[in-house]
């Protein structure tokens, strides 16, 4: 690990570990409303429209919408391989909780800094559950 | 997390591969949320969907081994058998759809197929635990039936129905209950719609807090579509679970009980008129035009709903190029039928069919075209289905049912 990387304390949800590029959504959001081919939130005037989730460690405000089709979201986009690596939760909310474990997908809260202060979009970012923690290299550095 | 010797048996799959999956679900919302152990539901209502991720996990379950200590109501899927008379689907559709019947009533599942359970199917007494998904129904029971459920997800209140049990937290502790702010009201509420444009403001402003609605001038007390609408709103935009209108509400009797233990605090925000007419405008923001379906019943339409939908028709035919669909609950048609409404509807171009959810693929061959409904929440699910819909409040539905377009 170099200086450049900062470390913050979490805690865990699901279980697992994954690194790779930060998306962040100051919006809630619903799954089921994304491109399960290409990970993209089809969503209109969501703070992320347009843009893929896949593969990335999605920033997430929070889960939002309907109690049954955030789990089909998960699934198909899982189905697809186009699911985030990670997500880190800022306001956890029990229906995306359920979705995550179902479907097995890393998921940590209680970052020890406001996660949308920590990072931003382009920021490569280690979510290791199992350690609880969060590894932050900023993009550009 | 405290579990039982017998709890942690079942976690670790001492009872079978399916109620080990559940209990998995029910400790891992436990820990996520702090809760101190599970208690006991006396009943559930799972949001079945018949989709992919749903239909996985309750087979999972099933031939896991498992089966509902609590046999629990279920949303709809589709009218496989019927609707697959008239409208194309593709032969994985229609199995899913089957699969989905099938695997429901193979875990115990009480098949009520209906998003109304607080109406009929299911009603919760006042204080009574229970895990209802359904982001309408949960609304609906916490709030204006005073039982205490979370927001439950399908899955999750299919593990409670599995196990007997919910995790200990949330809504179901006398502290998270109360009131977070305050919102004054004052404004015309007429009709179901204007309770939906009212609900849809509110989520937007209250994410996921508990809002307290205080009605100046109110012209009549809300009915339970009212309230469905708020709630099933409320959830749409943002993720309200629970609120109190003080004095109609049953833990808001006075506005020091819709905050217990707090402070009343000062108003955060002041709807008027202006406020709901700006979000109706918004809500039906759109194209106008020729349409090919209009859709009602996102919640499911109630038997005095259907009547009105007769009373606005005043025997007028639906336009040759529209269909006209109302969704509704086993119980509500079967009165309509007893009283000659269905039949008379019918005749004049109007149907309605039970079992049934706005969001499924019995009605992809409308797509590609403009549909108009009653319902944000409608319009909201259907886009990912690429059926633009048109919000227009009941009677112009109607108007646009009999002219095949909507302005």
């Amino acid at each position: 690990m170099d200086g450049n990387t900062k470390v913050y304390k979490c805690r865990c949800i699901v279980k697992g570990s994954y690194a790779g590029e930060a998306i962040v959504s100051r919006d809630p959001m619903c799954f089921y409303l994304c491109n399960p081919e290409t990970g993209e939130v089809i969503e209109r005037n969501h703070a992320i429209h347009g843009r893929s989730i896949a593969n990335k460690v999605l920033v997430l405000k929070s889960g939002k919408g309907s109690s049954v089709v955030q789990v089909d979201g998960f699934y198909q986009l899982k189905a697809k391989n186009t699911l985030p690596g990670a997500i880190i939760i800022r306001d956890t909310e029990p229906v995306i909780v359920s979705a995550a474990v179902v479907m097995g997908t890393t998921m940590v809260d209680r970052m020890e800094s406001d996660p949308f202060d920590a990072i931003s979009d382009g920021d490569y970012v280690e979510v290791d559950a199992d350690a609880g923690e969060v590894r932050v290299r900023k993009a550009g550095n | 997390m405290y579990l039982t010797d017998e709890e942690k048996s079942i976690l670790n799959g001492e009872h079978g591969f399916g109620n080990m999956k559940a209990m998995e679900l029910l400790v891992g919302l436990g820990k996520a949320f702090d809760a101190e152990k599970l208690i006991p539901v006396s009943r559930a209502h799972v949001a079945l969907s018949g989709q992919e991720g749903d239909t996985y996990w309750c087979e999972l379950l099933v031939n896991g081994g498992a089966s509902c200590k609590v046999s629990p109501t279920t949303n709809p899927s589709w009218d496989v058998e019927n609707l697959t008379k008239i409208y194309d689907v593709t032969s994985y559709e229609r199995e899913l759809g089957e699969r989905t019947i099938d695997v429901y009533r193979r875990i115990g599942a009480k098949l009520t197929f209906c998003c109304t359970p607080g109406l009929g199917t299911n009603v919760p007494f006042l204080g009574e635990h229970i895990a209802f998904s359904e982001s309408s129904a949960t609304p609906y029971v916490n709030s204006v039936l005073g039982a205490r459920s979370n927001r439950e997800s399908s899955v999750s209140a299919l593990a409670a129905a599995v196990i007997g049990k919910t995790p200990y937290y949330g809504f179901h502790l006398d502290e998270n209950r109360t009131g977070d702010f305050l919102i004054d009201v004052d404004a015309q509420m007429e009709d179901p719609y204007d309770w939906g444009i009212l609900g849809y403001a509110v989520g937007k402003i209250a994410g996921s807090r508990i809002p307290v609605l205080r009605f100046n001038n109110l012209c009549k007390r809300p009915g339970p579509e009212d309230f469905l609408y708020f709630g099933a709103e409320a959830a749409t935009s943002g993720s309200v679970a629970m609120y109190h209108f003080v004095g109609i509400t049953p833990e808001a009797g006075t506005i020091e009980d819709a905050f217990k233990g707090k402070k009343v605090p000062s108003s955060e925000t002041m709807i008027n008129q202006k406020t709901l007419d700006d979000q109706e405008a918004k809500i039906s923001v759109g194209e106008t035009g020729p349409i090919n379906l209009v859709m009602l019943g996102c919640p499911h339409y109630t038997f005095d709903q259907i009547k009105e939908v007769e009373r606005l028709m005043n025997g007028r035919k639906v336009h040759s190029g529209t269909a006209f669909w109302i969704l509704s609950s086993v119980d509500a048609i079967e009165l309509a039928e007893r009283s000659g409404i269905r039949q008379r509807l019918e005749k004049l171009g109007v149907r309605i069919v039970a079992d049934t959810c706005i969001d499924e693929p019995c009605w992809k061959s409308f797509e590609g075209s403009l549909g108009v409904t009653d319902s944000p929440k409608c319009a909201y699910y259907r886009e990912r289905r690429g059926q633009p819909f048109v919000v227009r409040r009941l009677v112009q539905c109607v108007e646009s049912a009999v002219n095949g377009r909507v302005r």
